[in-house]
């Protein structure tokens, strides 16, 4: 693994199942914290939405699985999916490698905006972890 | 961690601990689940050498001149087959012929044999054990609390253990008394990883000192993570996933370790299934494609539940998932393609011979 130690950018948005979220405008781009990939350890399948699928907030939208136990990844937005990381599909240590570059799972077109608000800045997530 | 008051420690708990391990609790014990990746352990255990504390496991001692005739009558295995300084591996039956729990046992003198149970096993175990003792003239004893048991398995790992420890090993499927540490010890000739290699009981107090010998020498450190992949990529049962007492020996492939000619407890029962066949048998599959079966998951052919999972896993050496599943006995045959549920998905997959990780050679 290549980020060996927690690290978690001021620049996203934390939900409280260790998702992320960056937005930007009306669209976020959407993963996995790096406690949640810690925890998991390493990935070894991924099961995510295609393009054009609907999300929503606080619901499932895909699968990690790593050896030893599976996940559910929580929407921490609502939207509509207009991309996908198809590089994971073969590499699903991504995730492990880096969760919030390589290993980023969706691009959505938001629903409502406004449902960020809901969601951590970096020292609320952090603090909610100990 | 408030879990961890509750649970038992090995004595190599500190060892794991600082060594930056994944700690978990199983079976009433907590234990190192990975140290560094299940994967790469995995894959250290099947090119070179792993160590694996299973401490946890139990022991029981039988000593007396009616040890073979108590033996025959609890386990299924013909116990008058092991030579002194031999093992074997046998089930423990209710009346019902459901398996309490699975073990080995190892002829260590003349009258004189030691069973290692599983962890969560070990109470109900005693009880049995217990139960049938005053039948006999035997002493039965749980020393469990005299060893710390460490699994070095792996295609060097004999090798390097003879080096760095400097003692002789038993050949495959034997028991050897050494002298390791300057305390008696045993050296047994068997694992759970389907590679070669030792598994060490000796004293507690040592255990740590020993297990540092033998990393500094090059052996990798693994957690239960892997010993799960790696019994399972060679088809081992475990008890709690593939045995239980709902279940019996024959449906779980285990004929082989039953002779009934001993007079084993549940040995009519076992003669009546092995004679009229059993409605389901554990059958090895691999997923052809993506997905990771687990314990639970539906078998389907078409719309019918025809069987279910009993262990599942990712296989790191066939890069796949694998598991065992108690199928209906005429789709048992390798070969049979069914679709497994995963969590709503169905994973086409295939019946498999064992073990489904060949060893090559």
């Amino acid at each position: 693994m290549i980020l060996s130690e927690p690290n978690y950018p001021e620049n996203l948005r934390y939900h409280p199942e260790h998702d992320w979220a960056r937005i930007e405008g009306g669209e976020a781009t959407l993963g996995i914290t790096w406690y949640a990939q810690d925890s998991l350890g390493e990935v070894v399948f991924y099961d995510g939405p295609e393009v054009g699928a609907e999300i929503t907030k606080d619901q499932p939208y895909a699968e990690v699985e790593s050896v030893k136990a599976v996940s559910d990844v929580i929407a921490p937005v609502s939207g509509e999916v207009i991309a996908v990381n198809e590089t994971l599909a073969d590499a699903p240590e991504a995730i492990n490698a880096d969760s919030y570059e390589t290993g980023w799972l969706v691009k959505v077109r938001l629903t409502d905006p406004s449902e960020a608000d809901q969601l951590m800045d970096a020292a609320a997530y952090t603090a909610s972890l100990e | 961690m408030t879990t961890a008051q509750t649970e038992c420690r090995t004595s190599l708990f500190d060892t794991h601990v600082e060594a930056g391990a994944k700690m978990v609790p199983f079976s009433g014990w907590m234990m190192p689940v990975s140290y560094d990746g299940i994967k790469e352990e995995h894959i250290a255990v099947r090119t070179h050498a792993g160590i694996f504390d299973t401490s946890h496991m139990g022991e029981i001692e039988v000593e007396g001149p009616g040890s073979l005739a108590y033996l025959q009558r609890l386990v299924t295995n013909d116990v008058s087959k092991i030579d002194i300084g031999g093992a074997q591996y046998s089930c423990l039956l209710n009346e019902e012929a459901g398996v309490i729990d699975d073990l080995f046992v190892y002829r260590l003198a003349n009258d004189r044999y030691l069973i290692i149970t599983n962890a969560g096993n070990h109470e109900v175990d005693l009880e049995q054990f217990g139960r049938h003792a005053p039948d006999f003239d035997v002493y039965v004893r749980d020393a469990s609390s005299g060893y710390a048991m460490l699994a070095v398995q792996g295609p060097h790992a004999r090798q390097i253990v003879r080096d760095q420890l400097h003692i002789e090993l038993p050949p495959r499927m034997g028991v050897l008394a050494q002298q390791v540490g300057r305390k008696p010890a045993l050296v047994c000739g068997t694992g759970y990883t389907g590679e070669d290699g030792v598994e060490l009981l000796v004293d507690p107090e040592i255990a740590p000192a020993i297990w540092m010998e033998l990393v500094d020498a090059g052996v990798v450190p693994c957690g239960l993570g892997a010993r799960d992949t790696l019994r399972l990529e060679v088809c081992f049962h475990l008890h709690g996933n593939d045995l239980s007492t709902d279940i019996d020996p024959i449906s779980a492939g285990l004929g082989w370790a039953c002779k009934e000619a001993t007079g084993f407890i549940g040995c009519d029962k076992v003669a009546v299934l092995r004679a009229n066949g059993t409605d389901e048998k554990l059958a090895p599959f691999v997923i052809e494609g993506p997905g990771i079966p687990r314990q639970g998951n539906p078998v389907m052919i078409g719309d019918e539940v025809v069987g279910e999972v009993s262990s599942g896993t990712f296989s790191p050496s066939l890069d796949s998932g694998i598991g065992m599943a108690y199928v209906r006995s005429d789709l048992a045959e390798p070969g049979t393609e069914v679709e497994i549920d995963v969590r709503g998905k169905r994973r086409p997959a295939r019946v498999s011979s064992k073990p489904l990780y060949p060893k090559e050679k």
